[in-house]
């Protein structure tokens, strides 16, 4: 990740069931930057999030990802990652299955094995992701941000199901993803301590 | 270090995970075929055993047997991605989301109607049509199914928002599969009367060519939609 990458958004509002969650919003984040989205229940940290990706359109104001509005950029989603409230894994698969469908998508750097024992789930390769507790599937999910090549993570609730252990590593390698030059948007509950990070944040 | 994906191996990659998660439910598997075989087998039945009618509606019978099987396993096209998320991965991914798309439709043909096409023979027997004529309708089928599939993806994909999509699914795809059973039947009917069936099957052709390339673009913009 050699190359400097910038997502910028300028008057971001967006409007649900008639009342506005969030209007003239601005921020920058480049690389080696963490963006921490707050608010209670309701408040439009999803929302705000699935327009970031790209899923939703926002009511007005526009999303640039190195210059380019992002739904007309060929690069947004080769370099974008996204973890939602479902993992997005097939339960009726196996763990290594799950990645190695993730790799075949993207660009790929680490291993899958690689991937794996780093979030602790080293032996699961050949567990049917169904039969994994629900923080080892979150876990999992995980794996794949490590596994495939993208600069910007973007992450609703990473930290949900997770122990207090996992929640650390995690927050290592948001840390270690930031420092060489990633970017990371995300929401969470759990005070997030990354005292290694250029962190903003943004309350709704 | 770092390894670029191509689209060809996104796209096999896409097609094999789907008949694996097949073959891991394959109780499921047998669903559209045991439709297949039950809907036809009552025609006999209901209408008695003359050689001669059930001849005669034997092609339109295997036909709407097929459509309606094919019918049935569509809506699995993209609901469980839909629901456990995968639909999101795929979509943020260097690819053309049609292409995938693409790789999709071939997947749930190769699983729904793939195994159709070697049963009906054996349901063409029972009804007694001719072997020259089952060679025809066997044509057409090959021809016609992964148009079926190809359509009720772009109906799949709009319909993927409702919680109950079913009954307005099959009311969004039957009209859209009026064309292709017009020609099959047209087919198989020039077969039975002993003129040429190769205009009829040209145009089967072009209208799959036409599909192939033309209905992922939708399927495609649908699936964005219904994720926002």
């Amino acid at each position: 990740m050699t190359h400097l990458n910038k997502l910028e958004a300028y008057q971001l509002s967006c409007v649900r069931d008639d009342r506005i969650l969030f209007n003239e919003l601005n921020f920058t984040l480049t690389s080696g930057q963490v963006l921490l989205i707050e608010g209670a229940n309701g408040a439009g940290k999803t929302s705000l999030l699935r327009i970031l990706t790209g899923f939703r359109r926002a009511e007005s104001g526009h999303l640039l990802w190195n210059e380019e509005l992002i739904e007309n950029s060929v690069h947004f989603y080769e370099d974008a990652a996204y973890i939602g409230h479902n993992n997005g894994l097939k339960v009726a698969l196996t763990a290594q299955e799950n990645l190695r469908y993730a790799q075949a998508l993207s660009s790929t750097t680490l291993t899958i094995d690689d991937a794996m024992a780093k979030v602790g789930l080293a032996g699961y390769q050949d567990t049917l992701v169904r039969l994994l507790s629900a923080g080892q599937q979150r876990r999992l999910a995980l794996a794949r941000l490590l596994c495939t090549h993208k600069p910007l993570w973007i992450l609703d609730e990473p930290f949900t199901s997770l122990d207090r252990a996992s929640i650390k590593l995690f927050e290592q390698f948001i840390e270690t993803h930031a420092n060489q030059g990633g970017l990371v948007i995300m929401t969470s509950h759990h005070e997030t301590q990354l005292p290694h990070t250029l962190m903003q944040k943004i309350h709704l | 270090m770092k390894k670029t994906s191509s689209l060809l191996n996104a796209f096999s990659a896409v097609i094999k995970r789907d008949l694996l998660l097949a073959y891991r439910f394959r109780a499921e598997l047998i669903n559209p075929l045991a439709f297949f075989v039950m809907v036809i087998t009552l025609f006999p039945l209901a209408l008695g055993a003359e050689i001669t009618l059930l001849k005669r509606i034997a092609p339109a019978i295997i036909w709407v047997a097929a459509l309606l099987a094919s019918l049935m396993s569509i809506e699995n096209l993209f609901r469980a991605d839909y629901d456990d998320g995968s639909l999101e991965l795929m979509v943020m991914t260097p690819h053309p989301l049609s292409i995938l798309v693409l790789a999709k439709v071939i997947g749930h043909w190769l699983i729904s109607s793939v195994p159709l096409l070697f049963i009906a023979p054996l349901m063409g027997m029972m009804l007694h049509m001719e072997t020259d004529i089952i060679g025809v309708l066997m044509l057409t089928l090959l021809l016609g199914t992964p148009v079926l599939s190809l359509i009720g993806g772009i109906a799949v994909a709009l319909t993927l928002g409702l919680r109950k999509g079913g009954a307005l699914l099959a009311i969004l795809v039957l009209p859209l599969y009026v064309p292709i059973l017009i020609f099959a039947s047209s087919a198989i009917d020039a077969a039975m009367t002993g003129f040429a069936i190769s205009g009829h099957l040209s145009m089967m052709c072009a209208i799959l060519f036409l599909a192939i390339t033309l209905t992922p673009l939708p399927t495609a913009a649908a699936l964005k939609m219904s994720l926002s």
